[in-house]
């Protein structure tokens, strides 16, 4: 599924062109990006949390070289699913039969 | 940043479009990749960033409060992970 897919959906359950989905659809990506940019949690309920977290500097290893190199301090994007999309994709080996969330986890998780 | 907000941000920014629909568009935008992971699919948003499934082995946990040990099943969770131009972006 790609971007194009999204667009698609949005368009088919939105009165809009599909220019106008497509525009509105990047904005939405760009307002996220830009957010956290400027360091901002994103919070979406029922889906998960975008955080930014700063990372010291460490040591690594070229893998192919074997050679030490050193890893520089820097921010990266994490991304904390919710109780709810959790239930979605499951707890055992097989999908869920129900695509719902399992009884019970409604609440959201910080 | 919330959905509220981010709702209130994107249909104050967007011409003739209105709060329920923008509302409409953002739920629709992470219930089709929600569907999609659950059908055990993988989602690919260029510049964004990759939602796939990754599968947990069954482990051994320890119950925090009393100290026993307990069998934590295996499950699969949901992972994402920033594309390219994320990173640069944050990390500027």
């Amino acid at each position: 599924m790609t971007k194009a897919d999204i667009v698609t959906e949005v368009y088919e359950k939105v009165g809009l062109s599909k220019k106008e989905a497509s525009e509105i659809v990047e904005f939405v990506l760009d307002t996220i990006k830009n957010t956290l940019k400027s360091g901002q949690t994103v919070k979406l309920a029922g889906f998960g949390n975008f955080v930014v977290r700063q990372k010291g500097k460490r040591k690594g290893r070229n893998p192919k070289t074997g050679e030490e190199i050193e890893i520089t301090p820097r921010k990266v994007v994490t991304f904390k699913p919710s109780m709810v999309f959790k239930g979605y994709v499951g707890t055992g080996n097989s999908f869920p039969a129900e695509k719902a969330a399992p009884a019970g986890v409604t609440a959201e998780h910080k | 940043m919330t959905k509220a907000e981010l709702i209130e941000h994107v249909s104050e920014k967007v011409d003739g479009l209105s709060k329920k629909q923008t509302e409409v568009v953002i739920n629709t935008i992470f219930d089709s990749i929600k569907r999609a992971l659950s059908e055990g699919d993988k989602i690919e948003i260029r510049g964004f960033g990759s939602f796939k499934i990754r599968n947990r082995r069954q482990r051994e946990g320890r119950n925090p409060k009393s100290g026993e040990p307990v069998r934590v099943p295996a499950k699969r969770v949901p992972f994402f992970k920033a594309g390219k131009e994320m990173k640069e972006l944050v990390d500027s």
